[in-house]
C-alpha cells in the first residue's frame, strides 16, 4: 500500500477570469513531512498554485487532493475541512494580522474550526510558544517588528494544526537574524511544508527537494542542491544564486 | 452606554436649572478623578468642542425677541439662551466622552458594544478600523515621504492634483488589501463570527457602577424640577 500524500496536484490548468492563463497543468506531489520549495519567476503562477491548494480558487481542470481528499470548492463543510489542513502564511504579514490583539488573531483559526474555550485557549499558547512569542499575547499586531509579525502570521497557522504549511515568501523583509530565526522554527516542526520563495540560499537551508514553477507549468522537479547547482536550469528561468553563492 | 444616559439626562434638563448644571460638573469631575484621569488632560482632550461652541457664542447676537444690553453688546434674551444651553451640554456631553475614551481602551468599547446589542457586523468593521488605522496612515505617510524626496512640496491649489492622485492610490491600495485579507481570513475557515465575544458576562456590581453616574444625574434633574 502506498502512503497517502499531504498534497497531490494532478493536471491542474487555470485562467483568470479576464482570460490571463496562469497554469497549464501542474502535477506535483509532495509527502508528508516532506520540505519543498517551489520557486520560479515573477508571474510564474505561483500565488495562483497556492490559491488551489487551500480551495480559493476552484480548480477548472484537474485535481488538487490533500491528505486524500479531493476539493470541491462547492462543499462547503470540505473545504473548511481542507482549509483546516492547509495553513497558507501570506507575504504582508498587515493582511494576515487583523485582530485587535496577537492572542485574538491566533485563535481566529482554531475558533472557526470550533474549539471554544480552554481547548482553545490551549491552541493559542502552544503555537505562541512554537514561534517564541508567548509574551506579546496581549500585544496588538502594529506595535511588534516585521519579523516578529511574520512569526505571529505563521503561529496563527500552526494554530489550526494544519497538514501542510505553505509559505509564500518567508525570508522576505526579513533581517537575517530574524530570518535565520525564521529558518529554525520552520526546522523543529514536523509538518509538510511547501515554501514559495526566491530566497534560493533559504530554499537549500530548509528544503530538500525544489520544484521550479515557470509559465504555468513545473519544469523542474529534484533535489535542491541539484537544481541551485544548474546554473543554466536557472537562467533559464529568472533565477540567480547571490553574487559569491557557491554550492 | 452610562454616558449616552448621562447626556441624554443633562441635555434633557431645561437650560434655566442652572444649579442642576453646577452639579452636573461636579460629578463628571469626581468620575474623573475617580478614574485617575489628570485633571489637564481632560481639559486638553476636551478642546476638540472648541469650533463647535463657535457658532454658539455669536447665537446672542443674532435673533428675535426681548433684547438687553451688556456693556457694549446688544443681545437677544432667548438666543442668550439657547447659546447658553448648547455650550453648557455640549461641554458635558465632550467631558464625558473624554472620561470614557481616556479610562477604556477602545478594545474594551468594542467589547461593551457588543455586549449592548450591538450588530455583529458593525462591531468587526469597528474592530478592523482600530486595527488597520496605524497599517493605512504609515502607508500615507511613506507615500508622503517618497512624494517628498523627488522633490515635491504641497504650496497651493494646483498641488491638489497630485495629493488627490495620491490619495487615491491609497484607495485603491486600501482596498485591495481589503481584498487580501479577507482572503486571509477565508483560508483560516472565516465563516463570519469574529471570535471577540469570550468575555464573561458582566457582574451586576459593574452595571451598577456604570449607571451611577446617569442615576445621579436624573435625581438631580428630578429634585431641581421639583424645587423650582
Amino acid at each position: 500500500m502506498t502512503k497517502v500524500p499531504s498534497l497531490l496536484i494532478e493536471e491542474l490548468a487555470f485562467a483568470y477570469p479576464d482570460g490571463n492563463q496562469a497554469l497549464f497543468g501542474v502535477n506535483l506531489r509532495v509527502e508528508r513531512g516532506e520540505r519543498l520549495a517551489l520557486l520560479g519567476p515573477n508571474g510564474a503562477g505561483k500565488t495562483t498554485l497556492v490559491m488551489h491548494i487551500n480551495g480559493i480558487h476552484p480548480a477548472e481542470h484537474g485535481t488538487v487532493s490533500v491528505a486524500g481528499e479531493v476539493i470541491d470548492t462547492r462543499d462547503k463543510e470540505l473545504l473548511r475541512r481542507i482549509r483546516g489542513k492547509v495553513g497558507v502564511v501570506f507575504q504582508d504579514p498587515d493582511d494576515q494580522l487583523f485582530m485587535p490583539t496577537v492572542g485574538e488573531d491566533i485563535a481566529f483559526g482554531p475558533y472557526n474550526m470550533g474549539l471554544r474555550g480552554a481547548e482553545l485557549d490551549a491552541a493559542v499558547d502552544e503555537a505562541l510558544a512554537l514561534v517564541h512569542m508567548s509574551e506579546f499575547k496581549d500585544r496588538p499586531p502594529h506595535h511588534l517588528s516585521f519579523g516578529q509579525r511574520r512569526r505571529v502570521a505563521v503561529a496563527t497557522v500552526l494554530a489550526m494544526k494544519p497538514e501542510i504549511l505553505v509559505l509564500d515568501e518567508p525570508s522576505s523583509n526579513l533581517d537575517p537574524a530574524s530570518r535565520r530565526e525564521l529558518a529554525d522554527i520552520l526546522r523543529s516542526l514536523s509538518i509538510t511544508i511547501v515554501m514559495v520563495t526566491h530566497d534560493l540560499p533559504y530554499a537549500l537551508e530548509l528544503c530538500e527537494r525544489t520544484v521550479i514553477l515557470s509559465g504555468g507549468l513545473i519544469v523542474a522537479d529534484k533535489a535542491t542542491r541539484e537544481i541551485l547547482g544548474d546554473k543554466e536550469l536557472l537562467a533559464a528561468h529568472r533565477l540567480e544564486l547571490p553574487v559569491g553563492f557557491v554550492i | 452606554m452610562a454616558v449616552l444616559a448621562f447626556i441624554i439626562v443633562s441635555v434633557s434638563t431645561p437650560i434655566t436649572q442652572w444649579q442642576a448644571f453646577i452639579a452636573y460638573f461636579v460629578a463628571i469631575f469626581v468620575v474623573s478623578l475617580i478614574a485617575k484621569i489628570p485633571t489637564p488632560t481632560l481639559f486638553i482632550r476636551s478642546l476638540i468642542e472648541i469650533p463647535f461652541i463657535l457658532f454658539a457664542v455669536l447665537m446672542p447676537f443674532f435673533g428675535t425677541g426681548e433684547r438687553f444690553e451688556i456693556g457694549p453688546f446688544n443681545l437677544y434674551r432667548e438666543s442668550l439662551l439657547a447659546a447658553a444651553g448648547i455650550v453648557l451640554k455640549g461641554t458635558l456631553g465632550v467631558l464625558s466622552a473624554v472620561v470614557l475614551s481616556t479610562s477604556t481602551t477602545a478594545r474594551e468599547i468594542l467589547r461593551g458594544l457588543e455586549k449592548l446589542r450591538l450588530p455583529q457586523l458593525m462591531v468587526q468593521i469597528a474592530s478592523f478600523m482600530l486595527r488597520y488605522i496605524n497599517v493605512i496612515s504609515d502607508e500615507m505617510n511613506r507615500m508622503k515621504v517618497a512624494r517628498e524626496s523627488r522633490g515635491f512640496i504641497a504650496k497651493g491649489i494646483k498641488d491638489w492634483k497630485v495629493i488627490a492622485t495620491a490619495a487615491s492610490a491609497l484607495f485603491i491600495r486600501s482596498y485591495e488589501r481589503g481584498e487580501r485579507v479577507h482572503l486571509a481570513m477565508l483560508s483560516r475557515g472565516y465563516n463570519g463570527i469574529l471570535p471577540l465575544d469570550q468575555s464573561e458576562p458582566t457582574p451586576i456590581k459593574m452595571w451598577a457602577q456604570g449607571m451611577t453616574l446617569p442615576l445621579f444625574a436624573l435625581s438631580i434633574l428630578i429634585s431641581t424640577t421639583l424645587i423650582g
